[in-house]
């Protein structure tokens, strides 16, 4: 259920993993709960191996994982290309008629791609509109304060466990949560708008602006998860080799130079991978801008996920054919964009 | 106070480089912005209905102070009254007449002043309205909402752990045909999120007649590409011999998985342990498709749909927002260091 480089885990079992109260008490508490399951689990094993050979049993291991990804994840991807051919209001395959390409010939049918309002599924156009204004804003907001607070949190700072702890937090929070917490700041009578008054201004209607609208979902999904990217960036210049930043110093080089000459090449394979995880991200939003601002005003901050999971489960004709040719589409750019990050992390490892 | 030395850190026991200066300002904004919201959350929650909708809000959760008085069936509010000769008086109020206010004096019922209603103000004190957090849980559905996220949570958590180390077990320990399949295959589902397959995933779900169920959430995210690859780097690491000596020592294979390699692996299921509870408990967009009943909903659901009805009960959506933060909470607050740095080093979120 997670966009995640893979590599480097190694080490994660290296540093992160020494939680001795922790591991004794899950142990404690597995054993518990699990522990005769598995005494009960291990006669029927044995007789297995006893059959099957010992060498086979690894197919027993991999059978209840992979049991659970072919149902849930290989056999969906198969069916969402079957249903994005197939038309109709029924959920189940055999009642649904084949219809061709018609589903990405009705979503694609446009006067112009500039326009939304020339499209015959206007609302699809807009969420891929509004997806790629997204997208974008977030991946400079994100980039630029991401890579200020790790730079600055690279510094020789007092208290440098506490801010990184600061700038993280906002990581582990739902996104139902996240948005809640600004809605409540934003709306009317809210805590902004109060300090705005005070100052001598006029209350904004943030929701019912479609600038601020886009405006603050940018801002809450920059607020809500620069702390992971942060880490990132923060690794990639602890990996910088100390020494040359002495060298630096000794010949005095201006420390704007220094930032540049030295800190951003260094870091730019760390940077490409961040960018390219953004881009991901921004691609995928849906949880925190409907929360936030259900998609509105009008279909002003209306993004493609949401499209999809209104058309198919949230609108009065559930169109499943519709909403999974939306979903293929969108898969395709997200492959894209997958090998993009793949191609980017495997660079980083081998410099 | 060891917290606030670094306000006299010096770079090199030299002087304040401008950037040092410029850093901790951008920390200390960062503090505001980012504890801020959530402290303003917190601290919203406790307040009563009037307050919340007071405008400009109060910092902290006042209410106005009430007293009894004789004569007076009613409870009595009171106010800091500002009295001709320019003195200040705490009178209750017993009524109001357009601009002016009959006011007892709590003391002494019998004596009544008049005062203009502009020379009044509303004596209040901090007080907790944690009937929020009491009323939810009893006349709405949020006990409800609560038990089945922690039933989603903990169920999931349990089985992603075994399904994912066995699978993990396999890969590690074995060589068998296929392997490099199966691996790739688990590389493959890492970059598939469920945003692209929602439609047919509900199928699955909906053949299996699990719709509104809380298994439909739980058995789709069950098996982890990312949990497989943890579990599988850390065991590869574990000393083969151990495995070759339970042989020996014709110990099963089961009992080899689960008597010595799982023991050993605890370090990188505990990670992937909370790794797991995080990912459960703050589920949104999957829960909303597959569960349309009340009775389903989990928490992230149900506080979605609370505020989504045309009158927001703010008060109760903050303290509900409040319980769904907590163990979000103490998780941070026990664990930070070691989520951050496993992160850091895995880019898995």
């Amino acid at each position: 259920m997670t966009n995640a480089s893979s590599e480097e885990q190694s080490t994660v079992v290296g540093s992160a993993l020494h939680l001795p109260v922790l591991g004794r008490l899950g142990g404690t508490v597995l054993d518990i709960v699990v522990g005769g399951l598995a005494r009960l689990v291990d006669v029927p094993m044995r007789t297995l191996q006893r059959l099957i050979g010992e060498r086979r049993m690894a197919y027993v291991f991999l059978l209840p994982n992979f049991a659970f990804f072919s149902l849930f994840v290989f056999a969906p991807l198969v069916i969402n290309v079957v249903f994005s051919v197939t038309g109709g209001e029924a959920l189940f395959l055999s009642d649904r008629p084949y219809v061709g390409a018609g589903q990405y010939r009705y979503l694609f049918d446009c006067g112009s791609y500039l326009d939304p309002a020339s499209c015959r599924e206007d609302h699809f156009w807009r969420g891929v509109a509004n997806t790629l204004r997204f997208t974008a804003f977030q991946l400079v907001a994100m980039v630029a304060f991401s890579l200020t607070t790790a730079v600055v949190l690279n510094m020789r700072i007092r208290a440098r466990g506490f801010f990184r702890a600061v700038y993280f937090f906002p990581v582990l929070l739902s996104p139902v949560v996240v948005a809640l917490v600004w809605k409540w700041i934003l709306q009317r009578d809210g805590l902004l708008n109060a300090g705005l008054t005070t100052l001598g201004g006029h209350k904004i209607l943030y929701f019912v602006d479609p600038g601020w609208a886009m405006f603050w979902s940018v801002f809450v999904s920059v607020w809500a998860h620069m702390g992971f990217y942060t880490l990132i960036l923060l690794a990639g210049l602890q990996a910088i080799p100390a020494d040359l930043y002495e060298a630096a110093q000794m010949d005095a080089t201006p420390r704007w130079r220094v930032f540049r000459r030295i800190t951003l090449p260094l870091l730019w394979p760390s940077l490409v991978v961040v960018i390219v995880l953004a881009l991901i991200r921004g691609v995928q939003t849906f949880d925190e801008v409907f929360v936030l601002t259900g998609g509105g005003p009008g279909t002003s901050t209306l993004m493609i996920v949401q499209y999809i999971y209104e058309t198919a489960f949230a609108s009065q004709v559930q169109n499943f054919g519709l909403a999974a040719a939306a979903s293929v589409a969108l898969g395709v750019v997200l492959f894209v964009l997958t090998l993009l990050q793949l191609a980017a992390t495997r660079r980083r490892s081998a410099s | 106070m060891s917290r606030f030395l670094f306000l006299r850190a010096r770079r090199h026991a030299g002087r304040w480089h401008w950037t040092d200066v410029a850093a901790y300002a951008y920390l200390a904004l960062g503090v505001v912005l980012m504890f801020g919201p959530v402290a303003w959350l917190v601290l919203s929650s406790y307040k009563t209905q009037a307050s919340l909708i007071e405008f400009p809000p109060s910092l902290l959760p006042v209410a106005q102070q009430e007293t009894a008085v004789q004569g007076f069936a009613q409870p009595l509010p009171l106010f800091s009254a500002t009295m001709d000769d320019g003195s200040h008086r705490v009178l209750a109020q017993a009524r109001r007449i357009g601009l002016i206010a009959h006011m007892v004096d709590p003391g002494d019922p019998k004596q009544q002043v008049r005062v203009p209603v502009n020379k009044l103000a509303p004596v209040r004190r901090v007080a907790l309205a944690t009937e929020n957090y009491t009323e939810p849980l009893q006349r709405f559905a949020f006990a409800r909402y609560l038990s089945n996220s922690v039933f989603v949570t903990l169920v999931a958590t349990l089985i992603t752990l075994v399904i994912n180390s066995m699978a993990a077990y396999a890969l590690s320990i074995y060589e068998f045909r296929g392997k490099t399949t199966a691996m790739l295959m688990v590389i493959g589902t890492l970059m598939i999120p469920i945003t692209i397959i929602l439609v047919p995933a509900y199928l699955v779900i909906a053949k299996l007649g699990l719709v509104n169920s809380l298994w439909a959430v739980i058995l789709p995210g069950a098996a982890t590409p990312t949990g497989v690859f943890l579990l599988r780097q850390y065991m590869l690491t574990l000393p083969r011999d151990l495995v070759e000596a339970a042989r020996m020592d014709k110990a099963s294979e089961w009992q080899i998985y689960w008597r010595i390699v799982m023991p050993l692996a605890t370090p990188a299921l505990a990670v992937l342990a909370i790794f797991s509870i995080m990912w459960r408990w703050n589920e949104f967009l999957w829960p909303l498709a597959v569960l349309t009943k009340t009775e389903s909903f989990t928490l992230q659901i149900g506080l979605n749909a609370f505020q989504g009805e045309l009158q927001t009960q703010w008060n109760y959506l903050l303290a509900m927002t409040v319980v769904s933060l907590f163990p979000v909470a103490m998780v941070f607050v026990v664990l930070q260091r070691f989520i951050a740095t496993g992160i850091a080093n895995t880019g898995m979120k």
